[in-house]
This record gives C-alpha cells, sequence and structure tokens, in this order.
C-alpha cells in the first residue's frame, strides 16, 4: 500500500459521479428491501410450524437448520446446480408447469435464467437467502418459549381463535427478538458480501449484482484504493445509521418489553 | 397439550415437504463426498448413492443417469492428507474459549443495558450498535495492525480475546431477552440487599437460558466456521483450524473438489449432533414454569 497523503473530501466528491458507485447502492438497497422482509417471514412461519406440539420436532428442527450450518463453499456450489437455466432443478420442475400453462392460455412464458439474466439474479439470491434462516428461526423459537402460557389461556378464556392469540399474543410477546433479527437483518443485507462475491463474481451479469461491499472490496483490494474504499465505507455507515435509527423510532410503539410492566 | 388430528396431520405435511428443500444441501454435501471423480465430469452427475445393480435397474427404467455407485476414497484421503485431528483440537480450543468468553461479557454488558437504569444508556447502546455498521472489509487492515504492534500475531489471541470483551451482537441479543425479565423480581432482589452481580448471576441469568444456549450455539458456530479471521491471523500450519484445512484442498491446480466435501461433511456432522441434543434447551421456557405472571 502506498504512504497515505490528505486528500480532503477529493475521495467523497469523487463518489458522487462514480456511477457504478450509484448503481451498488441501488441494488444493495433494492436487495435490501426485499430480502429482509422475505426472509424474516420465512423464518417465522418455520419457527411457528416448528413451535407446534407435534411428534419428531427435535428431527425437524434440526433438518431446517442444517442449511446454516453447511459451509458456504459447498452449498453455493449446489445453488449454481439448482438454478442453471438449462439442466438446474429449479426449472425442470418449473418447465412443465410453464409449459401446460402456455398450452392452455396461449402464452409464451419461459423459465428464467437466474444467474445469468440480469433481470432475475436478484430474485435468485433472495431466493437463496430464505434458506439460511436457521439463526433467526432459532431465535424465534426461543421467543416463542417464552411466551407465558397463561397469557394463551386468558385470550382462549376472552374467545380469541388462533389468527387473533398470534396477532395480540404471540407477535406482541416476541417482539423483542422481531426487533433484533430486523436491525441486524438491515445490517447484514447492507454488508452483504460472501454470497455475491462466490456466486456472482465481479458483479455478473451487468453489474445486476454488484452490491455496496462488493464494490468497496474490489476497489480496496483489486484496485488497491484504501481512501476510495474508506470513503465508501463511510457513506454505508450513515445509510445504515440512519435506517437503524428510523427503525427503532418506528417500531417504538409496537416492541412490548415484558420486563417493564404494565 | 396435544394439537387436534387435522392439525397435527396438516403440521407434518407442511414439515416433512419443507424438509426435502431444506434437507438438500447437506444431502448435497454428503452425496458429492461419496461420489467418484469420473462421475463428477457426467452432465448433470447422478446424485442418488446406490449399489452399482441399483444404479443399473434405475437407470433402465428410467432411461436417465440418476445413480452411481459411492466411494469411500475422498474420506481416507481427505483424512491423511490434511492432518484433521490437530485441526479439530484447534478449532475446539478456539471454540469452547470463544463461547465462554462470549456468554460471560457480552450478558455482563447486557445486563448495563438491559436492566439497569443510568443516565446516557440508550445513547452509549446506539453507539455500540454503529460499531457494527462499520463494514469489515475496511476495518480488517487497521485492526491487523494492532495485533501485530502486540506481537500477537500468529497466536490464537487475536481470535479469542475479543470474545473476551463483548460482541455488539450477543450484547443486543442479550438485552433483548433481559428487558422481558421482570423488573419486580430484580427489585425484589434489591430490597433484601443483593448487589447487582448476585442479581446478574443469581436471577437474570437463570432466567436466561434459552437465550444462554442461543448465543453459546452461534458464538460456537462463528468460531467453528470462521475463515476469515485464521486465516488473517495465523501463519503456523501447527495452529490451524478446520475452516483453513479446508481451504487446503484448493491447490493451484485445481480443488480436490471430493476431498473438501469428505471433510466438510466430517466438520458438520457433530454441528448435527450437537444441535440434535441441544435444541430442547433454546426452546423451553423458563420464566413460564417458575413463576406467576
Amino acid at each position: 500500500m502506498s504512504p497515505t497523503v490528505p486528500v480532503g473530501l477529493a475521495n467523497y466528491r469523487e463518489l458522487l459521479s462514480d456511477e457504478r458507485f450509484h448503481h451498488s447502492l441501488y441494488n444493495t438497497l433494492v436487495f435490501t428491501l426485499f430480502a429482509v422482509p422475505v426472509t424474516m417471514l420465512t423464518a417465522l412461519v418455520l419457527a411457528f410450524l416448528l413451535n407446534m406440539k407435534l411428534r419428531g420436532q427435535a428431527f425437524y428442527r434440526t433438518l431446517f437448520f442444517l442449511p446454516s450450518i453447511v459451509p458456504l463453499v459447498a452449498s453455493s456450489v449446489l445453488w449454481l446446480w439448482l438454478l442453471n437455466p438449462d439442466y438446474g432443478l429449479l426449472n425442470t420442475m418449473l418447465r412443465p408447469v410453464l409449459e401446460a400453462i402456455n398450452a392452455v392460455a396461449g402464452t409464451g412464458f419461459r423459465p428464467p435464467g437466474w444467474l445469468v439474466d440480469a433481470n432475475y439474479t436478484k430474485a435468485a439470491l433472495i431466493l437463496m437467502s430464505t434458506w439460511g434462516v436457521g439463526g433467526s428461526m432459532i431465535l424465534y423459537l426461543a421467543a416463542l418459549g417464552d411466551v407465558p402460557v397463561t397469557l394463551y389461556e386468558a385470550a382462549e378464556l376472552d374467545g380469541a381463535g388462533a389468527w387473533r392469540k398470534a396477532w395480540h399474543v404471540t407477535l406482541p410477546m416476541i417482539s423483542p427478538v422481531l426487533l433484533f433479527t430486523l436491525v441486524m437483518g438491515l445490517i447484514g443485507t447492507f454488508q452483504y458480501f460472501s454470497q455475491a462475491w462466490i456466486m456472482t463474481p465481479n458483479g455478473q451479469p451487468g453489474d445486476a449484482t454488484l452490491f455496496y461491499a462488493l464494490y468497496l472490496f474490489y476497489n480496496a483490494f483489486l484496485y488497491l484504493r484504501m481512501g476510495y474504499a474508506s470513503a465508501q465505507a463511510w457513506i454505508l455507515f450513515l445509510v445504515i445509521v440512519a435506517a437503524t435509527i428510523l427503525v427503532f423510532r418506528t417500531t417504538r410503539r409496537f416492541v412490548y418489553y415484558g420486563g417493564e410492566g404494565t | 397439550m396435544k394439537q387436534p388430528p387435522l392439525k397435527a396431520i396438516l403440521g407434518h405435511t407442511a414439515l416433512v415437504v419443507l424438509s426435502f428443500v431444506y434437507v438438500l444441501p447437506f444431502a448435497w454435501l454428503v452425496t458429492t463426498s461419496l461420489q467418484p471423480d469420473e462421475e463428477r465430469s457426467k452432465a448433470p452427475p447422478a446424485f442418488i448413492p446406490a449399489p452399482a445393480a441399483v444404479a443399473k435397474a434405475l437407470e433402465d427404467a428410467t432411461g436417465r443417469h440418476l445413480a452411481y455407485e459411492p466411494t469411500g476414497v475422498h474420506y481416507v484421503k481427505g483424512v491423511t492428507r490434511v492432518p484433521v485431528p490437530l485441526f479439530f483440537r484447534n478449532t475446539l480450543l478456539v471454540c469452547t474459549l470463544t463461547v465462554i468468553g462470549t456468554i460471560l461479557s457480552s450478558s455482563l454488558v447486557a445486563y448495563g443495558f438491559g436492566v439497569l437504569q443510568w443516565r446516557g444508556r440508550d445513547v452509549l447502546f446506539y453507539v455500540m450498535l454503529a460499531t457494527m455498521m462499520l463494514p469489515g472489509q475496511v476495518t480488517m487492515i487497521p485492526v491487523f495492525l494492532i495485533w501485530r504492534e502486540f506481537g500477537l500475531i500468529n497466536t490464537f489471541a487475536p481470535l479469542v480475546i475479543p470474545a473476551f470483551l463483548g460482541s455488539p451482537f450477543f450484547i443486543f441479543l442479550f438485552r433483548q431477552f433481559f428487558l422481558t425479565v421482570p423488573r419486580d423480581l430484580v427489585e425484589a432482589a434489591r430490597m433484601d440487599g443483593a448487589g447487582e452481580l448476585r442479581i446478574w448471576a443469581g436471577i437474570v441469568m437463570p432466567l436466561s437460558l434459552p437465550a444462554i444456549a442461543t448465543v453459546g450455539l452461534f458464538a460456537f458456530l462463528g468460531a467453528w466456521n470462521d475463515f476469515l479471521g485464521p486465516l488473517i491471523y495465523l501463519a503456523d500450519q501447527s495452529r490451524y483450524t478446520l475452516s483453513l484445512g479446508l481451504a487446503m484442498f484448493r491447490t493451484q491446480y485445481g480443488s480436490e473438489y471430493g476431498q473438501m466435501m469428505a471433510v466438510a461433511t466430517l466438520m458438520v456432522i457433530p454441528i448435527i449432533v450437537l444441535f440434535f441434543f441441544a435444541q430442547k434447551t433454546f426452546i423451553q421456557g423458563i420464566k413460564t414454569s417458575g413463576m406467576k405472571m
């Protein structure tokens, strides 16, 4: 690395007119906007299922946690195969369905190119992220186990059905953990890196997966512009701080901490 | 409390169907670790391990190449090529210290943020959260330089000591659970003259066993799979961890793919067993059984 020379705000000025920088910011915002709610919902549905009083839950819980344990290197190779447009498992299953629809409706649907079609790469990566929700799932399970049975009994006495119990008892009681996963999800997806680095190197196709942290990494370690990368880092920092403050402010009314009493 | 039969059937159906999706990565890992090398060069490769006769029958029946004859050769070669027992010992040492350090330090700090009341508490809490928001790619080099100044490169210290200094992620997690501990209990203990450390150890921690178990699991998994940390700080091969060992199968002549998957499978199995037996701890409601709300 070259010696440090003060350049004032030159790096920030350059960022303002850097098209790839704008693009990486846009990619990351779109990804975050979809990936965070989708993964939270997936984890929540799984946690509800795994919290039912059923036989063999220990077994199921372990199965659903598996994708979170398998090393990324192994599972990303699997995804490259699953998402292969020609012989991948996903399109093999999708093709007959689409052909049936086409035959009936006279449309021309074709299975998407996933990681090779710039319009579908983010969808593919989001799909992939619904798989690694084991961590949030466990957190939700822990929180669900902590909901006092007496609250459900009281709700039942008041004639509440399953949906109302979920909405008025379960969700408020696990809201501290929901807030945690929301904030950590935001921080994580804003810094989304490893999967993109392995699955879609260089932000291919056509910079559609050039995520913020990926571009930052290229600047720091490929183009060896540590100062420029650090400027990017500070902007990302501010974006995440703003998003986090927004989340804490807007959720204050919805998060219920049992310990504070009523 | 049992579910009504219809609900139980629906629940099982949903779980079984979803299981197939979620078991895929592990099944893939195992199957590629058993595949002979020549199988993988076929497109698409078969993925069901079966005796040769069964594989042949399946191919005749479906007209597609679905099954292959498994081999254990990658396991034998993989385990001898890389000193797995030594790397396992190193990994276990780092993991154990990380788990102990994380649970102790992060829960203590979280006690300060979640149970104690003091001026400036929330501001400092947000400042602590903010430390997670700078991307690791830019802090990596400065942090490395600091450890080098301390002369602790090529030791486990840079991997383990941070765990004893509290981690924002786990402090936040503990805080969220601590905030649900009934304040009355804490107040009552204070009235009885208990110090804050006593309350932390005697009331708040025992009531947070699911949180402790979850933090322990996450910290363990994080250290177990950490690749970047050991890569940066450990130079001597005798100190390598398993995840570094895994990368050793990628040579300049291409990957020893089958061996890598075999060792990865061996790495995953203890975690699965651990998780299977520990998962009850995450779910047990402590607060509900112990008292009336």
